[in-house]
């Protein structure tokens, strides 16, 4: 195993240019009207961007959307749902949840990107297995572009981070756009005040 | 051409068809291949509307470029430092030569942990391995789960372009392979109900999946992590269900800092399907608490590409498929006439780097407009490259015998002007008096498609004497 190691790394010393510098990390400006920008991008990724809607209307949207016999995951403050996640020992559990809605840390304008790092999902498929996704975003976190959140977050602090922005999408068959490949089928975002 | 080391020959198979045969074959049936140019321009349009809308966008190819540059002037440094970093977050890190022995690790891993069947998400570089052959042939299941690659492999075919592994098909025909594997309704082909069956079955896949396999877009030296791009979540859906997951990951794959992921991330999707970026873009820093995640780390060929100079810059790319969007022959010919697993013009200077013999015809198969050079995120000079390949390939031998008599001719008649006065004055006569089974026959391959132009009355010379003395 080592030999491969040291045989590659030995090529690479006999076969590399003369060394070349590392440019500095580019910053471009990014205009106002954030909100507005956001639920474009959003909206051309398969998902959608809310805003002016405080917790009582979400809880109000979710009890009219959903039955109870769903299964219902908050990881938000003062929005409850019928499902404990803190009895789950293994991601297989989660497979039947209907909805969770988590919070996350920042969001880029330019792309709908929303940085969840691992201790805002609890568990890594989250995000992934749930049949639909509400994320809950401060307009106070919402930056520019993506130089801008490299400069806000630590990638290697969680063991794992995940920007998602928008919900599952496939176009696969003739280019032809499909929400809910295999994840969540439709992805809200509340971005609050 | 300084410094040119000669690649390998590996084919084992005696003739391999040419591009130009392979590429006619397509080209039989006219509609579908108006129907792949026309569905890839497309796709090309989109992304020059996304570039169109970033004001810095030359900034950003620039950027990238030069991260890239120094990345392959440091490449010894920052693996070992990837390696060192990834180590420490609990990453077991394998290094492999080549495709054998990458694909030898995932068995000894999979054998190890006793795993029997696995999913995974797409990764050119495990189709260069033939990862899927390999394991198939020792019992095991492989799961394909991104949907265009679950499509072909149902089909029995590989991938013919690396972003979109499917495009080759209409939805008629997935719809008859999905009825015959899935059990669809005979004769539904609507994408939304495909793609819903796809979704039921792959999701009972990830549920059973012990090992989920995916590939790198960037592996990150400063921390010892990863980051995989998907529009589905399929590699989020295998990994993070899965006991064990082994990522696949070409040396060059690597970018210094975690930062530098602003510009790439920028580019990629922009630049594959005029997206502003992939719906998922995970960062994989370290296991799950008690599973176990691999790393291996692949040569197979990239240091002597390495070694290349003419031809280092190629090792630059992400794989974002928009060399191959924008290319006038892959839009017609399709990936498969290629016969390369990266087809299209990055894949037409990657593959005879590693096996000249088996791509020699590759390199040809351009009309070197540099559309490819001009779209590429991280500005390899595409078609400069192929230029120079053609060089060494001509310089080499196994050039078409037709084609190398044409050119020694050429060559010796354009040297002695008396001659080639000669021999225009005849052609110019004979052109305009021969039959013209004469002139358009399985000897003229330029008019196999085309009509010559019209023959001139005088030569230029003769033209330019006499309106000279007027």
């Amino acid at each position: 195993m080592n030999s491969s190691k040291e045989a590659i790394i030995a090529a690479i010393k006999k076969n590399k240019p003369g060394k070349l510098p590392l440019p500095e990390h580019p910053k471009f400006p990014y205009e106002n009207n954030l909100i507005e920008q956001f639920q474009a991008s959003i909206k051309l990724n398969g998902g959608l961007a809310k805003s002016g809607e405080g917790i009582d209307q979400i809880q109000q949207y979710l009890n009219e959307k959903f039955t109870s016999d769903q299964q219902v995951l908050s990881l938000v403050d003062g929005i409850s749902g019928n499902f404990e996640i803190g009895k789950v020992k293994d991601p297989h559990e989660l497979e039947d949840i209907e909805v969770a809605i988590l919070e996350g840390d920042w969001g880029v304008v330019e792309n709908a990107a929303i940085w969840l790092p691992e201790e805002k999902i609890i568990h890594r498929a989250l995000p992934f297995i749930a049949q639909h996704l509400i994320v809950l975003l401060k307009v106070e976190n919402l930056l520019g572009n993506m130089h801008e959140v490299y400069q806000k977050i630590n990638v290697a602090d969680p063991g794992y981070g995940v920007f998602v922005a928008g919900p599952s999408k496939t176009a696969d068959i003739e280019q032809s756009l499909i929400i809910g490949a295999h994840g969540p089928r439709s992805m809200v975002v509340y971005l609050m005040e | 051409m300084a410094k040119y080391q000669k690649p390998k020959t590996r084919s084992k198979m005696k003739t391999t068809p040419t591009h130009a045969a392979a590429a006619e074959a397509f080209l039989k049936d006219g509609e579908r291949s108006h129907w792949h140019d026309d569905t890839l321009w497309h796709v090309r349009s989109k992304r020059d509307v996304a570039a169109q809308k970033i004001p810095e966008w030359e900034n950003l190819r620039n950027n990238a470029s030069q991260i890239k540059d120094y990345v392959l002037s440091n490449l010894d440094n920052l693996l070992l430092q990837f390696e060192k970093n990834a180590s420490e977050n609990g990453i077991e890190v394998l290094w492999a030569k080549d495709a054998d022995e990458h694909n030898q690790h995932v068995l000894r891993i999979l054998e190890e942990n006793q795993v029997k069947n696995l999913v995974k998400s797409k990764s050119i570089l495990t189709e260069e391995c033939g990862l899927n052959h390999f394991l198939e042939d020792k019992g095991y299941d492989v799961v394909d789960t991104d949907l265009g690659e679950r499509i072909i492999q149902f089909n029995k075919q590989v991938p013919s372009h690396i972003v979109m592994p499917a495009i080759h098909l209409k939805k008629k025909e997935i719809g008859d392979i999905f009825h015959e594997h899935l059990g669809t309704e005979a004769g539904a082909d609507d994408p939304a109900y495909l793609t819903e069956a796809a979704r039921q079955h792959l999701r009972q896949k990830f549920i059973q999946a012990k090992a989920a396999i995916t590939g790198v877009n960037f592996g990150i030296a400063e921390t010892g992590g990863f980051v995989v791009c998907t529009n589905e979540g399929n590699a989020d859906m295998g990994t993070h269900l899965a006991d064990l997951h082994i990522a696949c990951m070409g040396i060059e794959k690597l970018i210094p800092r975690a930062a530098d992921l602003g510009v790439f991330l920028r580019l990629l999707a922009r630049s594959a399907t005029g997206q502003s970026i992939t719906n998922y873009t995970s960062h994989f820093h370290r296991p799950r608490e008690g599973k176990k995640m691999y790393l291996i780390l692949v040569d197979n060929g990239r240091t002597d590409q390495l070694g290349r100079e003419d031809f280092r810059n190629s090792l630059k790319c992400i794989r974002c498929g928009a060399c191959m969007n924008t290319c006038p022959i892959y839009r017609r010919s399709s990936g498969f006439s290629y016969g390369s697993t990266v087809p299209g013009p990055i894949g037409s200077i990657l593959s005879p780097g590693m096996d000249l013999k088996k791509h020699s015809t590759l390199p040809f198969a351009s009309t070197l407009c540099g559309s490819c050079t001009d779209v590429c995120p991280v500005k390899i000079n595409i078609h400069e490259q192929l230029y120079k390949w053609r060089q060494v390939i001509t310089k080499e031998g196994p050039s078409q015998p037709s084609k190398k008599w044409a050119m020694r001719f050429g060559g010796n008649v354009m040297s002695k002007p008396k001659l080639f006065d000669m021999m225009g004055k005849m052609a110019r006569k004979s052109l305009t008096i021969s039959p013209r089974g004469f002139i358009y026959n399985s000897f003229n391959a330029w008019g196999k498609h085309r009509e010559l132009p019209e023959v001139p009355k005088e030569s230029f010379k003769d033209w330019y004497r006499k309106n000279r003395k007027q």
